[in-house]
């Protein structure tokens, strides 16, 4: 490995391992917005590891600072995939029949914007 | 790389993996192959959390759950439940012993909300045995900025105003201490870290080089450019196999990246650091005793000065700090010294660690700010005295330190209030007494291990402490005088005043503590001839309750001793001058007759 002489140097190597501590200093973090995949035998039968995986994908995309977590069946089995979705300082809602699209819009509308999406099964 | 969706941390510190943590990693990591989930979920050895009283302790990040108690054959259910269907695994979660719910993330854990962790941060949340993570959290940015945008004044400055005292227990002025070493000009100083940790029950120093190795070396790195040192020492106790591993592995690492070594980041300064391994003299934490030791010589202390910043190790200027001062001191270069010293009080800056030991619910490792009480610490972040008996004394400071009753529980912990209190800071052994705790037994057992570990060099200590050791054996054994006491007194205060090093200055703490704070207990025990405590076994005479004794002959029969007398089916005694207090009546009456008075 190359070594390090110079402040660039351990700069660069910092954000290349960065990402590997990411979790776990989101997971440390207060206030952060939290959203949760239902991933019961319910929901995974219903696609919400699909859900799970293009959630962390794309929050990671578009760096934003939103912790994912997966949790268990909320509940609402009809309504699979669901996707619980709380703000600082707001109640939580949950999005239920979640697909791809709908997490791109939960994301940059209601998350980035605090637009209204449909969707909402329950509060 | 694909990022991972999960991190489970399992602690790797010495208690945990002692309860087999690294057979639990392991076998996480198969059952995570199993699933095919090996690139998704991380499972890392981490050290140590602090939460010791429940370990091994298995906590998923990034919902924050903790997991308490985990044995091997969990893990299977930790994956399959948890990690692949998003479900707690209830039975395994902390429970809150007042409310008796379960706790399910850590930061609504009672044991962690009055913590604030500085010298502990990395500590149980990164792996010590991958720079990589230390890197990550920012580390090795302070030393690349002291060498590229301060001079070693401002270093020296900056910690200075930090505020920052020596966590050994003697609280000296970390700054000023880098700048006389600073200012004694020499062809070669040294830099030295004191991990002689040897404090009865203390393992803050282990669990920083056990969790966050690297810590360490980077501000050895800053303090030898401070001071204008190349070379570092580590002098560690050879009892600490795991926390020598680590350090070994992450001075290699170090080397490796070029963080230790030749010209560092691009600068004209280099620095190595080397191990040395103490045999385990306790008076060997005392600087000149490290340094005689370190020399090859016998681990003896001697008069100061001249200082080790004057004349240390090989005669060159030496600078010693303590493993957790050492721990403090990247922070404060990164976040600056006013953001260290608005923390804590007016004299004492920052936070300590603590080991939670004795008749407490949460045993553990704990970093407080300097300023909170002894009650925050023992009924907040310890969760009270166990099984709900009455709080009696903390013990701090070990066995340099003294007792704090019950009136002292308010005084906000700082190093001079303590020492105010008769006790001192000392390196942050904090062992709490409940009342079946005997005051003369342990200002005994505290002199026991001094008298142990003298050197034998001034006869204050060697033989002060034999003599004083003496009259405390007389009065747990019930043959003590009011005489004894004064003596006592007089002892500790010659022995105290004229004793060479520390140890001997400070050995007699336990005895005036307790002497000033549980004096009645004293008499007690040498004019009734009685332990309220029950622990004095000469004190204590057992007899059976002539109304409840039926006659059975029993523990007459056992008695290994024939101490009991009496006729079949009726009441028998027990002859107290033959009696040997083994306990074997007790055990064999039916009909619990028997007690212990």
């Amino acid at each position: 490995m190359a070594q390090i002489k110079s402040l660039e140097d351990l700069q660069a190597l910092k954000n290349s391992v960065q990402e590997e501590i990411d979790t776990r200093v989101k997971g440390n973090r207060d206030g952060l917005v939290q959203v949760k995949v239902a991933m019961a035998t319910c929901g995974i039968t219903a696609g919400a590891k699909t859900i799970y995986n293009y959630l962390l994908e794309q929050v990671d995309k578009r760096s934003m600072d939103v912790v994912v977590y997966q949790t268990d069946c909320m509940g609402l089995c009809k309504d699979e995939p669901t996707v619980e979705v709380s703000i600082p300082g707001k109640d939580s809602v949950i999005f239920g029949n979640v697909d791809t699209n709908k997490v791109d819009e939960i994301l940059d509308k209601y998350i980035q914007k605090g637009e209204t999406v449909s969707g909402v099964v329950s509060k | 790389m694909a990022k991972y969706k999960m991190h489970i941390l399992v602690c790797g510190g010495t208690g945990c993996t002692a309860s087999q943590s690294v057979e639990i990693a392991d076998r996480l990591k198969s059952n995570l192959l199993d699933k095919g989930l090996d690139k998704e979920v991380q499972v890392i050895l981490t050290g140590c959390f602090g939460f010791c009283e429940k370990g091994p302790i298995v906590k998923i990040m990034p919902d924050n759950t903790f997991y308490t108690e985990v044995k091997p054959e969990d893990a299977q259910e930790i994956i399959e439940e948890h990690i692949i269907k998003g479900r707690k695994v209830a039975r395994l979660l902390y429970t809150d012993p007042e409310k008796k719910e379960h706790v399910a993330d850590a930061k609504h854990m009672g044991f962690y909300k009055k913590q604030l962790r500085i010298a502990l941060r990395n500590c149980g949340f990164i792996d010590p045995e991958n720079i990589g993570e230390y890197i990550a959290c920012d580390g090795y940015a302070a030393v690349a900025k002291c060498l590229t945008e301060m001079t070693p004044q401002q270093v020296i400055d900056e910690i200075k105003l930090s505020g920052l005292r020596g966590r050994g227990g003697g609280g000296f002025p970390t700054g000023m201490k880098w700048e006389i070493a600073s200012k004694n000009h020499a062809d070669q100083k040294y830099v030295v870290c004191n991990a002689d940790e040897g404090d009865p029950g203390a393992f803050m120093d282990r669990s920083i080089l056990e969790g966050d190795p690297h810590s360490i070396i980077e501000a050895m790195t800053i303090n030898g450019y401070a001071i204008g040192a190349t070379k570092g020492l580590v002098y560690i106790r050879a009892e600490y196999p795991l926390a020598i591993h680590r350090l070994q592995v992450a001075i290699a690492q170090a080397r490796e990246y070029g963080v230790l070594g030749e010209n560092l980041f691009g600068t004209d300064f280099s620095f190595d650091i080397e191990l040395r391994y103490g045999a385990g003299a306790f008076v060997c934490g005392e600087e000149t005793a490290l340094i005689h030791s370190m020399e090859g010589k016998r681990g003896e202390p001697t008069f100061k000065p001249p200082f080790p910043a004057q004349s240390g190790y090989l005669q060159k200027p030496t600078n010693v700090n303590n493993v957790e001062t050492y721990a403090n001191i990247p922070i404060i270069i990164l976040k600056g010294a006013n953001w260290f010293n608005k923390i804590g009080t007016e004299k004492s800056k920052g936070t300590k660690v603590f080991a939670l030991a004795g008749q407490i619910n949460n045993v553990g490792l704990i970093e407080v700010p300097m300023g909170i009480t002894l009650r925050e610490v023992i009924y907040e972040i310890g969760g009270g005295i166990k099984g709900g008996r009455q709080f009696k004394a903390v013990q701090t400071g070990g066995p340099s330190g003294g007792c704090l009753t019950e009136k002292h529980l308010d005084t906000p912990i700082d190093y001079d209030n303590l020492i105010a209190a008769g006790s001192m800071m000392g390196s942050g052994g904090m062992v709490v007494m409940d009342e079946t705790s005997c005051m003369v037994a342990i200002a005994k057992f505290y002199l026991e291990f001094t008298c142990e570990e003298s050197c034998g060099k001034c006869s204050p200590c060697r033989i002060g402490n034999k003599r004083m050791l003496e009259i405390l054996d007389k009065i747990t054994k019930g043959n003590g005088t009011m005489e004894d006491l004064e003596n006592l007194k007089n002892l500790a205060g010659v022995i105290k005043d004229t004793a060479l090093c520390g140890l001997g200055q400070t050995s007699p703490n336990p005895i005036l503590s307790t002497l000033t704070n549980f004096w009645d207990e004293y008499v007690e025990h040498v004019q009734d001839k009685k332990c309220r405590a029950g622990a004095c076994k000469s004190l204590m005479q057992y007899v059976i309750d002539q109304s409840v004794c039926v006659g059975c002959t029993a523990c007459a029969r056992n008695c290994p001793v024939n101490a009991i007398q009496g006729e079949k089916k009726t009441p028998h005694t027990i002859n107290t001058e033959l009696c040997i207090k083994c306990g074997t009546c007790i055990e064999k009456c039916k009909f619990n007759a028997i007690s212990i008075q």
